[in-house]
């Protein structure tokens, strides 16, 4: 087996042995069990007549209520992505571990692509994995499935995706509590900035909304978030967006547009930039 | 870095590959900012030999084998192992290496990281098993083979370290320190590993500032001192002279001051060593001694030991 792919079922391993799966899968069930529940009630609700709700105003409840949840979700990978990512290279070189291991034939550059996969595989798994669960919960409790469930996985995906991109190349020089601390208030940072970006958006004021744009260029994940979002937001829900104009765009748990091609574009070029320079550093950094 | 330099250095200037030395440094120096690690270091290590590197604490010799090994970029020289140059990929494949920190993945078993050292190495997956299975047994952990590494000891990891060194039988063989965690039984296995891999034909590179244990098993050695090579021969060249014990009453530090025309001194009290003296000198010195108002209880004429010239080497180092 190459050694990228050596060290790569080595991270997987050991988040496994470490129980980090076992951790997050039980987790993840009591969560899809709560909001279970939770959606089922809306089903129940009643108005001021006595009648239940009607399919359609129980959908769109549904999909803001599921957005809000699924932010817990993103929260919780990007979270594990960052704490996971920032001490995955210091942490090591700090302890002694890659010491015998790179005095084999292995280049610095197989260790930082090798972790990079893992870790992406595991982001992968938990992504595919907590969206099916939650998303086969809420169909049995409401009957409600948003539009594009594929590209939701994807987005959240990416966004992980993008913390461990993040924290694995500040591990390369800095400890793990540092790395993972700046890579968590970096993600915070970005989604405050989209924020920002979308009150400008929704004012008119170019120079507010450039804000959301320059935060999304240099760390993506705010990005993604709205992408997530466009794929849980109903045609119907997407068409009052539309006609409430500019101002409808100011909400931060809303996204009236699918992110454009240009921004997909740069997220596999910042993917490259980020992989690139945790290879670069690596590569140069004295053990 | 290292991967860069391998595609692009020379073969070591004595020539082909197989008929070069294990190692050979030339000018090899090391800064880190300000404060110089290795200075111009030149040597050759001959395959097969065990070669001794002594120094004090901070003397540069765990950053002259991380050097040699690639995980540091020399700041000037130029090195080569087994007639390649350092950083060359391929070359690692015929390396073990024991750092002198040493840890391993505790959540894997001791045959799981020998197996990934194999898979690292590469080792023919065929071999593997024999391979685990003789590692375990020289370093006296077959009975723990499918415990957890966290389960074990510091002395067991260090094991651990030296049977995954061992794996693939290695050329040339780096041992950072071997023996800092283990008990005198442990030590005295190390030793014995260390005359195998000898007998095989292996070159073993062993940093150490245990002297005795360097003594026992090294051919030839090399004293490093604040980055600098300050002695360097075979155990016969540079233990040539003479110690003298001397047990003496009497003396004050102004009398001991003057028998410093005998060479150093180690005072340890009422016992007096000189280092370096020779035999046809000790009458000479016994008769300064009772002239200074000493009395003379025990002589003892002996070979210079290795702590003996390395002490002394460092004191006409400080001067």
């Amino acid at each position: 087996m190459p050694p990228i792919l050596v060290i790569a079922r080595l991270t997987v391993q050991e988040a496994s042995r470490r129980r980090l799966l076992l951790a997050l899968l039980i987790l993840t069930l009591i969560v899809v069990g709560f909001s279970a529940w939770g959606f089922n009630k809306i089903t129940t609700v009643t108005n001021s007549n006595g009648v239940t709700l009607p399919a359609a105003q129980v959908a769109l409840i549904t999909s803001q209520l599921l957005i809000g949840v699924t932010f817990m979700y993103s929260g919780v990978l990007a979270l594990s992505a960052a704490v996971v990512a920032g001490p995955l290279i210091s942490s090591e070189v700090e302890s002694g571990l890659l010491l015998s291991m790179l005095a084999r034939p292995v280049r610095r550059s197989e260790v930082v692509i090798g972790k990079w996969l893992g870790l992406g595989v595991l982001i992968a798994i938990y992504a595919a994995g907590s969206a099916f669960l939650e998303l086969a919960a809420v169909d049995w409790a409401t009957g409600y499935l948003p539009p594009h469930p594929v590209q939701l996985v994807i987005y959240v995906g990416l966004e992980g995706l993008a913390l461990l991109s993040l924290g694995l190349l500040l591990s390369t020089r800095l400890s793990g509590i540092t790395g993972g601390v700046i890579a968590l208030v970096a993600w915070l940072m970005g989604w405050i900035g989209g924020v920002v970006g979308d009150i400008g958006t929704g004012l008119q004021n170019q120079a507010v909304a450039n804000v959301g744009v320059f935060s999304h260029l240099l760390l993506p994940t705010d990005g993604l978030w709205r992408g997530a979002m466009y794929a849980m937001e109903p045609d119907a829900f997407l068409a009052s967006l539309r006609a409430a104009g500019t101002i409808a765009r100011a909400n931060p748990f809303v996204a009236v547009d699918p992110p454009p091609t240009s921004f997909l574009a740069w997220v596999v070029v910042w993917f490259a930039i980020m992989l690139t320079l945790s290879i670069l550093s690596f590569r140069t950094r004295e053990i | 870095m290292a991967d860069v330099k391998e595609q692009t250095a020379q073969a070591a200037p004595q020539g082909a590959a197989s008929g070069s030395p294990a190692i050979q440094t030339v000018d090899l120096s090391k800064k880190f900012g300000r404060t110089v690690a290795l200075s111009g270091l030149s040597m050759t290590v001959p395959r097969g030999e065990v070669f001794g590197f002594l120094g004090p604490n901070g003397a540069g010799k765990t950053t002259s084998v991380k050097l040699l090994l690639g995980l540091l970029r020399p700041t000037s020289g130029e090195a080569w192992l087994l007639g390649r140059p350092i950083g060359d990929l391929q070359t690692r494949r015929r390396i073990g290496y024991l750092p002198e920190l040493f840890r391993y993945q505790g959540w894997l078993s001791a045959r799981e990281v020998l197996a990934l050292h194999c898979e690292l190495a590469p080792l023919p997956r065929s071999s593997w098993n024999d391979e685990i299975t003789t590692a375990l047994d020289t370093v006296g952990l077959t009975d723990r083979a499918a415990d957890r590494v966290s389960t074990f000891s510091k002395g067991m990891q260090q094991r651990l370290g030296l049977a995954a060194a061992l794996l693939g039988e290695p050329e040339l063989v780096f041992l950072d320190e071997p023996t800092s965690a283990l008990d005198p039984v442990g030590r005295h296995d190390v030793r014995e590993v260390i005359r195998g891999l000898a007998s095989r034909g292996t070159a073993v590179f062993l940093n150490s500032h245990l002297l005795s244990e360097v003594e026992q098993v090294c051919d030839r050695v090399a004293v490093v001192d604040h980055g600098r090579v300050i002695a360097s021969g075979t155990m016969d060249d540079l233990l040539s002279g003479t110690a003298v014990k001397v047990r003496v009453t009497g003396l004050g530090d102004a009398e001991k001051g003057k028998l410093a025309s005998f060479g150093n001194i180690d005072d340890e009290g009422d016992q007096l060593t000189f280092t370096n003296l020779k035999p046809e000198r000790v009458p000479e010195l016994v008769a300064a001694i009772v002239a200074l108002g000493g009395r003379v209880y025990e002589v003892a004429p002996r070979h210079q030991t290795l702590e003996d010239r390395f002490l002394q080497l460092l004191e006409a180092e400080e001067k």
